[in-house]
């Protein structure tokens, strides 16, 4: 299968096909394949959307139809540090949304959008499963919970 | 098939066991509204227009999807049914932008028609309206996502019809838009321009571009000379937008229509039709003679041609020369009719009306200019021509009918069969049979290539030759031929392909018929029968026999696929990318 001239990194498409390869001929394909390209990439930009319809033989438009119907999957490249801050009703009620705005006021980005360093993304995101904790964040895989507005720095220069 | 009794309303009906209960009702005249429904192509019972009360059932069921069944009951007309129904369709218009005195489908939109039909008089909710840029790049089609109701009857067409696949939901909740993927306009993905989508459109969510007032300006300016010519299909349909039952031929009255409008000459795209049997025929001959690449297909649909070109490009070679007939016609009129006249081509405008979007944007190809001027400058279609003929207040249903104008006016009833599927490829039969034998052929009709079959064969002999020749309409079927042809399981000398399932009669540019209509009465039968009438009442009925065609050989081209055919009436195509 030809490549698109844009995609320069031969190393993930080659990852990517394996994968492909993994899932091709078993029902329910798609959704698998996407969540691994996303591992592989950080993201599902148009070469590898492309590349999945392709390989699959549906059109593209089944591919994005997916991409932009479930929020975890991202059209963007996130940052090294994913900042995930939940939104779920007791974070809420524990002030989650002064939180994000500390956040957001603090890395000058939206949510979705990715710091110009290239460094963090912030996500807002559904129930952590976390409640105890509320309000809660993640960046990455480390937890930071019962937290103020305050502590928003401290935890951002640890990164 | 198997009947079965079910109770609608409290009334007996015997029925087929494989019909919905909305076709059960229909067929002893119940009318059950419905909206995302479209026979045949969208029936997903989404909208929840449909709704009736099944004896037995928890709750309101959709009859476009409701399969009947031996003594179901079925009430289609109660307080519930009533109440839901309206309430469904308030939430609709809830995020509709409502703008139908400027809207392209005001009088013809069936989310107007329901809100008449279902007695709406205010509309309790307010959506979130998200105000939507209007994709209008393309040169054919326009998106307009403020009036969609994601029905999702253009993504079928699109996708399940025509193979295409370029639109589709994207997003969720009141952010759901049916899109191209990546933001982008319909110009910069793979759209062959077919505007079946436009066709399948309930709303005015998707139109053709409008170029009504480039064409005003044109006939307004003294200093042009402009010049019109008509596709066969029109003759056909346009009488439809006045109010005449399908079928009727208006060939006359639409020549009539377009002096009215203040055009210089009309002339005949069915001429150019005889035309490209010459070149076309000449080729195939030429191809079967001389070892050239087979099967020929044809380039008269450039919805197919764009199609081939981002979808098969492997096949680019296969596909006849030979320009789209309009295109042949524009070149010659700014050459051969030009020179003739004494007119300065600089100053000719050649306006095509054409059952077609894709015509659009194939006469924007830049290849597409043999004097160096656009062959053809403007494309209208079906419904802008109508539109035109009411703005100018012309009474069309009383105007007397008119002949085309001479010099490339007269045509053949083999080029009139262009309009309906297989009609090329009769019109071509009927040439090809008498120049390869050098006999007269007997029976000139060839009905086996006839028909709304989705791919037709037929066997041909001349002399001591068998052509194989095959038919496709509609990209889906296009495909499922060429697959065949790739893998080596059939063998055929020509194909017809034409990008519209029905060919041109049922076209992107055609007067757009409702789902209701549709369940009841087939266009492309329908609009087809009045093509082979007015084959049948024409003198001449074979490309080579047209007088005009003769003499444009003999005064100017010299001979089919000659040096100056070439140069005005052939052309090349190009792979295209996707997307990346």
């Amino acid at each position: 299968m030809s490549r698109c001239k844009n995609c320069t990194n031969k190393l993930s498409f080659e990852k990517l096909e394996k994968v492909i390869e993994k899932y091709k001929d078993k029902e329910g394909a798609l959704m698998p394949i996407m969540h691994e390209a996303q591992e592989i990439f950080g993201y599902l930009p148009i070469e590898v959307q492309n590349y999945i319809a392709e390989a699959l033989k549906i059109p593209i438009t089944d591919v994005y139809g997916v991409a932009t119907f479930y929020s975890q999957f991202s059209l963007k490249p996130k940052g090294k540090y994913n900042i995930s801050v939940c939104m779920g009703t007791a974070c809420y009620v524990k002030g989650a949304q002064k939180i994000l705005d500390r956040l957001k006021e603090e890395l000058n980005v939206e949510v979705g959008e990715t710091t110009e360093d290239g460094k963090f993304t912030i996500t807002a995101t559904r129930c952590l499963g976390a409640c105890g904790l509320a309000p809660v964040i993640m960046v990455n895989d480390d937890v930071y919970g019962r937290l103020v507005e305050d502590d928003i720095p401290g935890i951002i220069k640890k990164y | 098939m198997d009947m079965v009794t079910i109770t609608i309303d409290g009334k007996e009906v015997k029925v087929p066991s494989n019909y919905t209960v909305l076709e059960a009702a229909r067929s002893v005249n119940i009318d059950i509204p419905t909206l995302c429904y479209l026979k045949g192509i969208n029936e997903i019972g989404a909208c929840r227009m449909c709704l009736v009360e099944v004896k037995g059932a928890r709750s309101l069921q959709a009859a476009c999807v409701y399969p009947v069944s031996d003594g179901l009951e079925v009430v289609t007309n109660s307080p519930a049914v009533r109440e839901a129904r309206k309430v469904n369709l308030e939430l609709i218009l809830s995020n509709h932008d409502r703008k139908c005195l400027t809207c392209v489908r005001n009088g013809n939109c069936e989310l107007q028609k329901l809100a008449e039909q279902l007695n709406v008089q205010e509309i309790r909710f307010d959506g979130e309206n998200i105000k939507r840029n209007i994709d209008n790049a393309s040169p054919s089609i326009v998106r307009d996502a403020n009036k969609c109701i994601l029905c999702r009857r253009c993504v079928s067409v699109c996708h399940d019809v025509q193979g295409v696949g370029v639109i589709s939901a994207t997003e969720r909740g009141f952010d759901t838009i049916i899109e191209p993927v990546f933001n982008k306009s319909l110009d910069e993905v793979p759209c062959v321009k077919c505007g079946q989508c436009i066709m399948a459109c309930p709303v005015g969510a998707l139109r053709e571009k409008d170029d009504i007032d480039k064409v005003w300006d044109a006939i307004n300016d003294p200093e042009l000379h402009v010049v019109v010519q008509t596709a066969p299909a029109i003759r056909v349909s346009l009488g439809e937008e006045f109010g005449l039952p399908m079928g009727t031929r208006v060939t006359g009255k639409m020549v009539s229509a377009l002096r009215k409008l203040g055009f210089d000459k009309v002339f005949d795209t069915d001429f150019a039709a005889d035309l490209t049997i010459m070149e076309e025929g000449t080729e195939l001959l030429d191809r079967l003679k001389n070892g050239g690449k087979l099967p020929l297909i044809t380039s008269c649909s450039p919805g197919w041609i764009k199609y081939c070109e981002h979808f098969h490009p492997d096949m680019l070679e296969n596909l006849s020369t030979c320009k789209s007939p309009h295109e042949m016609l524009g070149a010659l009129v700014k050459s051969y009719y030009a020179e003739k006249e004494g007119i300065d081509p600089s100053k000719i405008v050649v306006v095509s009306i054409m059952p077609c979007t894709a015509k659009k944007f194939e006469a924007q190809r830049p290849e597409l200019s043999a004097t160096g001027y656009p062959d053809v400058d403007i494309v209208l279609t079906t419904r802008e021509l109508a539109r035109m003929i009411k703005e100018a207040g012309i009474d069309f249903n009383t105007l007397e009918d008119e002949d085309f104008d001479d010099t490339l006016g007269i045509s053949t009833g083999a080029g009139v069969i262009f309009g309906a599927t297989g009609g090329v490829m009769e019109a071509a039969l009927r040439t090809v049979a008498e120049l390869a034998t050098g006999k007269e052929l007997k029976n000139i009709e060839y009905k086996n290539v006839r028909g709304i079959d989705g791919v037709k064969e037929t066997q041909v002999e001349m002399g001591d030759m068998k052509i194989n020749a095959a038919v496709a309409h509609g990209l889906g079927n296009a495909k499922k031929l060429l697959d065949k042809v790739k893998s080596g399981e059939k063998e055929y000398h020509f194909i017809e392909i034409m990008g519209c399932p029905g060919g041109c009669v049922t076209g992107g540019g055609q007067p757009i018929l409702s789902a209701k209509e549709l369940m009841d009465i087939d266009p492309k039968v329908e609009r087809a029968k009045a093509i082979y009438s007015e084959d049948e009442s024409l003198t001449f009925r074979k490309s080579h026999e047209n007088p005009q065609i003769k003499a444009l050989y003999e005064e100017f081209l010299k001979e089919p696929n000659s040096h100056k055919a070439h140069q005005l009436l052939h052309t090349h195509y190009k792979k295209r990318i996707k997307y990346c």
